[in-house]
């Protein structure tokens, strides 16, 4: 039976990995290479790295530490943040990541969606959504450039609409970021991830709030994502990942042991 | 000669699988030089992407009569491993037909698609290849299209339905996961590869 996935996200800002809080006041954790090593052998199924930095200034960054990662790491990784081109994202992909991530290039221009799909495979294609709950107006909403606080922008796009659409231009999985939730550790969103879920048919991963085992149960039961994702939780030693495998098996959760 | 040659496809997870035989204290060697590939010990065919795209590079680098008359083992990876059969409906596109065999959309039943993530097998054979492999281990699948099982099968996988999960015939076999994204387990598969006596 397929296996729901745990997935460590490694924040990394100038080649270390950091995490802040609401998107904000990065702390430095540590370097990646043998973070990503130590959390591959303690049993992670998946990571991202995600490049904060990228997107949100516009400069050229050094993802040579992609091939360092693919070099020690025996399970599947995706890299995120800067990739705005199909050109970008075969640079990555050939140094051995998995499978690379767009957000606000997506959002920018939806069209890249298509052209990486087209050329490396709908599995190589992850989109991440940054979604915000808008009290004012009860809705749900798509932000870009959440890498930097002060570019930071509300987009015209409602999330469910969003979702539909990056699905109708051939990405295979989506990750979808609860900001409201992100880095305060009060569990993940489940209300909006199950109305998502409604409407995904490809794998859809679920990202912000873990602060509990059993925020893990309750979003796999709950929302039937495919995979949980988290950082300060698993940085900051709060979760080991072997005691979350062995609570979500003994929940009757479908785990890799 | 080349202990272990790594066809180079043009397709993107090359250096994954260069990386995880050098894990096993093996060198391999990325070729589409035909001499090359022909004199190896060992030969693996990677692939991501589409069938088309990949049978489109293998027929520019002039490799399919080379691939065809391997005699040492082979080992197909994924799409790779779709390459060794007879046809693929994924652009309707004549493959190496090392081994009979169809792929067809994977029929999940409803399921989420592409079937990504980690996955158990059954029906597993004794094969030189899955030596100590067992119905509890997990193996990281990423794919959309997938092997009908047939006699060739050596292990299945199911996921809405049964697909083939490894297939093997005489000195050619394929593993439709990634072994070398699938932990110990997967390096268990690339190690039985590297000590396989035909």
């Amino acid at each position: 039976m397929l296996a729901k996935r745990l997935i460590p996200c490694l924040d990394v800002r100038d080649g270390k990995v950091v995490k802040g809080v609401q998107f904000r006041n990065h702390e430095i954790i540590g370097d990646i290479v043998p973070l990503a090593q130590r959390y591959a052998e303690a049993g992670a199924d998946e990571l991202v790295f995600y490049d904060i930095t990228a997107s949100s200034d516009g400069r050229v960054v050094d993802k040579s530490w992609v091939r360092r990662i693919a070099e020690v790491i025996d399970i599947p990784f995706c890299v995120a943040g800067g990739i705005k081109s199909v050109a970008d994202a075969g640079k990555i992909l050939e140094m051995g990541a998995d499978k690379v991530s767009i957000n606000s290039p997506a959002l920018a221009n939806p069209q890249l969606i298509a052209e990486l799909n087209a050329t490396f495979g709908q599995q190589c294609v992850v989109v991440g959504i940054d979604s915000f709950f808008d009290v004012a107006s009860g809705q749900y909403q798509v932000y870009q450039f959440t890498g930097d606080e002060s570019r930071t922008q509300k987009t015209q796009w409602l999330t469910r609409d969003w979702v539909a659409e990056v699905q109708r231009l051939g990405a295979g999985e989506i990750v979808l970021n609860c900001m409201n939730q992100d880095g305060v550790r009060q569990g993940y969103d489940l209300a909006q991830l199950k109305s998502i879920r409604d409407i995904c048919r490809v794998p859809l991963i679920a990202s912000g709030g873990a602060g509990t085992m059993q925020h893990f149960t309750e979003v796999f039961s709950t929302a039937d994502v495919d995979g949980a994702l988290a950082a300060s939780v698993f940085h900051k030693g709060i979760i080991q990942i072997s005691e979350l495998k062995a609570k979500l098996i003994a929940d009757g959760i479908s785990i890799r042991p | 000669m080349a202990e272990l040659v790594i066809v180079d496809t043009g397709c993107a997870n090359i250096s994954s699988v260069y990386f995880a035989v050098k894990r096993l204290g093996v060198e391999p060697v990325i070729s589409a030089d035909a001499k090359l590939i022909k004199q190896a010990e060992r030969v693996i065919l990677p692939g991501v992407g589409t069938a088309k795209a990949a049978m489109h590079n293998l027929a520019e680098r002039d490799l399919i009569s080379t691939l065809q008359g391997l005699q040492q083992p082979v080992l197909g990876i994924c799409l790779g491993m779709q390459l060794l059969t007879a046809h693929s409906m994924e652009g309707d596109v004549a493959c190496l037909g090392l081994i009979p065999g169809e792929v067809a959309p994977l029929n999940a039943a409803g399921l989420r698609l592409p079937h990504m993530g980690w996955n158990t097998l059954h029906s597993i054979s004794q094969h030189p290849l899955l030596k100590g492999f067992t119905a509890q281990d997990y193996l990281y699948f990423v794919h959309s299209f997938a092997v009908v099982p047939s006699q060739y099968s050596l292990a299945q996988c199911h996921y809405g339905s049964d697909f083939a999960a490894v297939i093997g015939k005489d000195n050619v076999a394929g593993a439709q996961f990634h072994p070398e994204r699938s932990g110990k387990v997967g390096a268990r598969l690339l190690q039985n590869f590297l000590e396989w006596q035909l």
